[in-house]
């Protein structure tokens, strides 16, 4: 088992560490469920979030797990701070040092920033990367890994793998940094992967890949019989191309809904990083549905964080 | 390096069993409500296993006792004071019985009282889950050297040793084997 000073990539952590995480993560779940959720592990640290970019849960999920470990939480957004005056990440990062962080929680729209932040010097404190552009999310990869663990061994999960379980990875992977993280760590735990999505937004050079390339959703449904369907979100918001003709043809070609979800497999799961796009990538019948691990996927979320930020902090930093 | 075994695994069971009973005596002046709301909790790894050896001592002796409503476990890895400076532990699963700790009397069983900093971590962690009426604590060897003001109430031997010795408990459901041995 390889001890990782920051969590960058899913690809950082072997099968060893990763099911540690996980086991930790088992443990933290214990606390969210009882009357006092709080921990006084890492009294005395300061986390700070910095998120040049928006989000909800994570940064949210972030803040709830360092709160719940007692450590101090310093949020900070791009927005409102003097990064909208021009301010460098460079800069930001030497400020948040001085000031004494001892982890850094980073999400930014630029692939590789936390890379550069861990390994810039500018910082001591722990990295972890909270989703960089396109590119990775680890922390969204375990716990999704630690919500198929639960639902598949239920109480006995501790120790296991996901050990041939079949994971589809449906729709905008071109854009996914949770399927990238996912694929890392799926295949890490010995999961089977596949990509099902149009061929525009599946990435230019698949062979790097280890994962199955699919283009129809109904075909993996009726042949593979996966055990998880991962809906991946839409996101408009980085397509800078026009990706597929228009939304209901998506909606029809690669979309869960109803009829689709009655073919799959009785124990199969279906879940999302969110937000969703309701009437997109997912349906309501399918989003609401008890296959449906979304508001699972956030509880265990907080877990997960927490696992994270106390098996980074705690023990000698070298 | 030299071992020395001081307690083998009948003198094991005898102290098991004294304490088990002393923790009925104990409880049965405090209480007249008998095993009901007495909760015996024990501490990872082997304080776990002392403590349902111990709940099966009282339940040869109190058939009426509901022994899934006394024992559980307490983890207190989260709440030690030494996590900056020492390696990551795995943190294991913390149960507690349904009936939970509120106005119980609570006894934690750990297998070596030394510094006392690991009791200490089990106050702070009981304290999260609930008021106890009362917290007892059980060990099975006591080998001095407190850094903290905390003594033990029921103990299986008291063990005087040099601060650098160590002391090794194994116990059958762990290592095979029951013993205490002294290596220095």
């Amino acid at each position: 088992m390889t001890h990782i000073k920051n969590l960058l990539s899913a690809g950082d952590v072997d099968r060893d560490f990763a099911i540690h995480l996980l086991d930790v993560a088992e443990g933290m779940s214990d606390v969210n469920d009882r009357e006092i959720k709080k921990l006084p592990t890492l009294r005395g640290k300061t986390v700070v979030n910095l998120f040049f970019e928006d989000s909800t849960r994570t940064r949210i999920s972030f803040e709830l797990a360092a709160k719940r470990l007692s450590a101090d939480v310093i949020n900070f957004s791009a927005k409102g701070s003097s990064v909208s005056k021009g301010e460098s990440l460079k800069d930001t990062a030497q400020t948040l040092e001085a000031m004494g962080a001892d982890a850094v929680v980073i999400r930014h729209h630029a692939s590789g920033a936390a890379n550069v932040l861990a390994h810039s010097g500018w910082i001591q404190g722990a990295i972890v990367n909270a989703g960089d552009g396109t590119h990775e999310h680890p922390t969204q990869a375990l716990l999704d890994a630690f919500t198929m663990r639960k639902r598949i061994h239920g109480n006995a999960s501790s120790g296991k793998g996901l050990d041939g379980v079949k994971v589809a990875i449906t729709g905008d992977v071109l854009h996914s940094r949770v399927a990238r993280s996912n694929l890392l760590l799926l295949n890490t735990l010995g999961a089977e992967v596949h990509f099902v999505a149009p061929p525009t937004l599946l990435p230019a050079n698949p062979a790097n890949f280890n994962a199955t390339l699919h283009y129809s959703l109904d075909q993996v449904i009726d042949i593979e019989k996966p055990d998880v369907v991962m809906m991946l979100r839409v996101q408009t918001e980085r397509m800078t191309a026009s990706y597929f003709p228009s939304e209901r043809e998506y909606a029809r070609i690669w979309g869960l809904n109803s009829d689709r979800l009655v073919r799959l497999k009785d124990t199969a799961l279906v879940m999302h990083p969110g937000p969703m796009n309701r009437g997109l990538e997912i349906d309501a019948v399918s989003a609401d549905s008890p296959r449906s691990t979304v508001l699972e996927q956030v509880a265990n979320g907080v877990s997960v964080r927490m696992a994270v930020l106390f098996t980074l902090l705690s023990g000698e930093r070298a | 390096m030299s071992a020395r075994t001081v307690l083998s695994s009948d003198d094991i069971d005898r102290a098991v069993t004294r304490i088990a009973h002393e923790i009925l005596e104990a409880n049965t002046a405090l209480q007249k409500s008998g095993t009901k709301n007495l909760v015996i909790l024990g501490i990872p790894t082997r304080g776990v296993l002392l403590a349902e050896r111990i709940a099966a001592v009282i339940a040869r002796t109190e058939p009426d006792a509901d022994i899934s409503n006394i024992l559980g476990r307490l983890d207190i890895t989260m709440y030690r004071d030494d996590l900056a400076s020492n390696p990551t532990r795995n943190v294991t699963e913390t149960s507690i019985p349904a009936q939970g700790i509120e106005d119980k009397v609570v006894v934690l069983v750990d297998d070596v009282l030394f510094s006392g900093r690991t009791i200490r971590a089990a106050l702070d962690a009981l304290n999260d889950y609930g008021r106890p009426r009362a917290v007892r604590l059980a060990v099975l060897v006591d080998r001095g050297h407190r850094e903290l003001p905390i003594r033990a109430d029921f103990v299986g031997k008291n063990l005087p040793t040099a601060r650098e010795e160590r002391i090794r408990v194994q116990l059958a459901e762990a290592d095979g084997q029951n013993s205490v041995v002294i290596e220095s």
